[in-house]
């Protein structure tokens, strides 16, 4: 939560500065966001690479616990997909790239900005953002009514660090490591799925 | 396209590598950690200054905001009922 009103503050600040015109226009013209965006990637890569403890879940897990993060993906681009009928302007790709996002609003919105549009761009950042938010709220409700995953399933991606905490509070001890797994398979699958669904728009 | 998204995969991939490579050295994961959340906020800093800039979407904000709350609530109501079949499925105690 506090990590995403930081991020929040930046994009904000930047938001201002743009808006005001208050910046040097080389700063405006030159597009290195896509030379931030690899360093980025690498970051990601060896954060990744580097936890141990990721490799151990992953090795030691029953082979159902992969249909948790299955139910997250299949379940959000479904979802995306029907409501994108209600919005005129963005078709069943575009929101399923959204969708793709599964909470991590940082790495979609960046990605999606550099390989779509900066408009999609945003709307992956604040319907991420809100995913996490929403999780954060509602879990106690929606474990209630979906049952002992359905926190997970909403947190999606942050379900291994943001929101782990409220669906191991409402869910049980015996959820986390179902959590950390969901979350990091699909933190591993963000970078993945969204260019790949780009690809085809 | 295509070729910028193989790229970006493949400086995900060789920094995987490279972290199992150096692996569980905390001092360096640290450091990477705090570079990870500055790109962040970098890249977020840089995609405020392009919407700030960006006249269609600043006239657009509010059904901009609009449209990313019902995807939120799409994607969430698709993954709760995903979740609940699975967990009524696989995961209850009888």
């Amino acid at each position: 939560m506090k990590g995403s009103l930081i991020i929040l503050s930046f994009f904000v600040l930047g938001l201002i500065l743009g808006l005001t015109r208050f910046l040097p226009t080389s700063l405006l013209e030159g597009d290195f966001s896509i030379y931030a965006l690899y360093l980025l990637m690498f970051l990601v890569g060896i954060g990744i690479g580097t936890d141990r403890d990721s490799w151990k879940v992953i090795r030691e897990v029953n082979i159902k616990i992969v249909l948790v993060p299955l139910s997250v993906i299949v379940g959000s681009l479904i979802g995306v997909s029907a409501v994108s009928v209600l919005l005129s302007s963005i078709n069943i790709g575009e929101a399923m790239a959204v969708g793709a996002g599964f909470g991590y609003y940082s790495l979609s919105s960046v990605i999606i900005t550099e390989f779509h549009s900066e408009t999609l761009g945003v709307i992956a950042l604040l319907s991420n953002i809100i995913r996490e938010v929403l999780t954060l709220l509602a879990t106690p409700l929606f474990v209630k009514y979906f049952g002992k995953l359905a926190g997970i399933a909403s947190g999606g991606a942050t379900a291994m660090d943001t929101t782990m905490p409220i669906i191991v509070q409402y869910s049980g001890k015996e959820y986390a490591i179902i959590a950390v797994f969901s979350g990091i398979v699909l933190t591993i699958l963000v970078p993945v799925i969204v260019p790949l669904i780009l690809q085809f728009l | 396209m295509l070729q910028d998204i193989i790229i970006v995969l493949a400086i995900m991939i060789l920094g995987m590598g490279i972290g199992l490579f150096i692996g569980n050295r905390p001092k360096i994961i640290k450091v990477v950690g705090i570079l990870t959340s500055f790109s962040i906020f970098l890249l977020l800093f840089l995609l405020g200054i392009g919407v700030g800039t960006n006249d269609r979407i600043i006239n657009n904000l509010h059904t901009i905001g609009l449209q990313a709350l019902i995807l939120t609530i799409g994607a969430v109501l698709g993954s709760l009922l995903c979740a609940w079949a699975t967990y009524k499925f696989f995961f209850q105690q009888k």
